[in-house]
């Protein structure tokens, strides 16, 4: 479904993205494990067509994407939802997921299904659809971006770092939430600092460091590896 | 219940608005005032439009005063040496304006934040020397002459006109904010990398609002050449730009009230101290920062968030009561 060859991205002077190659099959869920700093948001960036990479290309179901806008990329299937649970604040929650239908803004009926559909899988949205997203709590918020990304109907979700600041427990039901939507039959590629938790919600992993990927692997792989374990899951 | 309340309330407001020249046109000091309302709708049509790209699209123009220059003189050339109708003249003068907006927009729209603003400011420096140089165009000191028909040679009936424009103007861009593209534009200001991840193309966004904005500026601007009857080249002067800009600060910006309320608040005050001469614009400068330091929303923003707090407190009262 998605494939990346050799793919390079430099912002200003430095190389954030080196020689990225990775596969992803349909319906697959795939994690994306690294520090801070190693390159998982541009990469995200990246595929999302935020940043163009300056060698290497990226396919989508067999199409070349690596030289479309974010729009086209959109438009095809693939959705990103950005680290740091990034809302428009000042718009209500029920705009916040329209915006993410943008694209589908003449098919109107679906784009009513799919709303209803988000609010079946978060029932708080529906209950404070008018209210300003700023005003959201953390988890809630989190919640919002996901069903904004959704909004499109996409074929792959990119999720960067859903769990960065929630709460444990939040945490849990964002994961599930994650394997629902991926059972539901959305591709996913995961982007986590949270190994452990990534790891057991995904079929296959890598691991990237200074713009590179080091590792890749199954998840089962990947959890019993030692150099994971001591960097990611301090064991 | 609260919805019809709140649409009885502008119904009777406009009632209100459409009563004032009954009572002025009896003297000639309300004849006067009859004038300066006026003038002050036409300025609350052009600070709308640009509450549309700067409040709601968050792209600080500082090009508006340049496109009601455009606007009144593209009217006043249609009309007067062109022979055209008022009424077609000023829906072409508009799209002038607009296309021109367009034109405009393509490139500085690819920059960003205070870039844009100085772009534009640029372009309405330009535009002033132009009509200043441009004697064939602009008419040099002699400027262009406005002839109305006989029917609108009556201070009332220009005010109704401009009264109608400036409903009309409010009503069509609170269903631009109300709409998906509306929240577009909000979602650009709010943020814009996250706008063109979610699927919306910022560029195309920001030049639709631009565009939309310089036809309403252009309406403005030939609703003013009809008002004056005459035109001269400084009416293209970047001051103008900087004029809505602070009737737009002070009023409120991405509200639909608040560039009403600023700019005939405003234009009404200056006015009326006119004796003090130059030292009115002391004052300005004064209402301006102290709206700045203590409604940094302005006037119809800051009575919002007082109302909202308010309301928050009755209630909390009220649960303690209870």
């Amino acid at each position: 479904m998605l494939e990346l060859n050799d793919v390079h991205c430099v912002i200003g002077k430095h190389a954030v993205i080196s020689g990225v190659s990775l596969q992803i099959g349909e319906g697959e869920l795939v994690c994306l494990l690294g520090a801070n700093g190693a390159g998982k948001s541009s990469l995200f960036k990246t595929i999302s067509g935020l940043i163009t990479p300056t060698q290497g290309t990226i396919e989508f179901e067999g199409r070349p994407i690596h030289k479309k806008n974010p729009e086209k990329i959109v438009k095809l299937g693939v959705s990103l939802c950005p680290e740091g649970r990034k809302l428009f604040p000042r718009l209500s929650i029920r705009k916040n997921l329209m915006m993410g239908a943008y694209t589908r803004y003449r098919e109107k009926s679906q784009t009513a299904k799919t709303l209803r559909e988000i609010y079946e899988l978060f029932p708080i949205l529906e209950e404070r659809a008018d209210q300003e997203a700023g005003t959201l709590s953390g988890g809630e918020q989190q919640m919002l971006a996901i069903g904004r990304s959704l909004m499109c109907k996409p074929r792959l979700l990119l999720l960067d770092e859903p769990s960065l600041g929630l709460a444990p427990l939040i945490v849990k039901k964002i994961m599930e939430t994650i394997e629902g939507i991926n059972r539901g039959g959305v591709t996913v590629l995961l982007s986590e600092q949270n190994a452990s938790m990534a790891l057991s919600i995904s079929s296959r992993g890598y691991v990237l460091e200074n713009g590179h990927i080091v590792l890749e692997g199954t998840a089962r792989e990947l959890a019993g590896n030692e150099e994971v374990k001591k960097a990611y899951i301090g064991a | 219940m609260k919805k019809y309340g709140k649409w009885a309330f502008y119904l009777l407001l406009i009632v209100i608005v459409a009563l004032i020249p009954l009572y002025l046109n009896r003297s000639k000091s309300g004849k006067y005032t009859i004038q300066v309302l006026t003038m002050a709708m036409i300025w609350a049509i052009a600070t709308l439009s640009l509450n549309l790209i700067l409040g709601y699209t968050g792209q600080a123009s500082l090009a508006h005063g340049a496109f009601l220059g455009i606007g009144a003189y593209a009217f006043g050339i249609f009309v007067e040496r062109v022979g055209i109708n008022i009424w077609p003249a000023l829906i072409l003068a508009s799209l002038i304006t607009a296309f021109l907006g367009m034109l405009v927009g393509l490139p500085s729209l690819r920059t960003k934040g205070p870039y844009f603003a100085i772009v534009t400011l640029c372009f309405n420096v330009i535009v002033f020397k132009v009509f200043e140089n441009w004697t064939w165009l602009s008419g040099g000191l002699r400027g262009q002459k406005v002839t109305m028909p006989s029917y609108l040679e009556a201070r009332w009936a220009r005010y109704y006109v401009v009264l109608g424009f400036l409903i009309l103007a409010i009503l069509i861009e609170r269903q631009i904010v109300k709409s998906l593209l509306g929240s577009s534009f909000i979602a650009i200001r709010s943020n814009e990398n996250l706008s063109e991840a979610v699927g919306i193309n910022s560029f195309r966004t920001k030049l639709l609002s631009f565009t939309v904005s310089c036809f309403m500026v252009g309406l403005a601007g030939g609703l003013f050449a009809m008002e004056k009857g005459s035109l001269d080249y400084t009416i293209t002067n970047y001051m103008y730009s900087f004029y809505l800009l602070i009737y737009l600060l002070i009023g409120g910006a991405a509200t639909l009230a608040g560039p009403v309320v600023g700019t005939v608040g405003l234009y009404f005050l200056l006015d009326k101290i006119k004796g003090i001469g130059e030292w009115r614009y002391f004052i300005f400068g004064l209402i301006l920062i102290v709206v700045i330091i203590y409604f940094p929303r302005g006037i119809v923003g800051g009575a919002k968030q007082f109302w909202e707090w308010a309301k928050k407190k009755y209630y909390r009262t009220g649960e303690v009561l209870e």
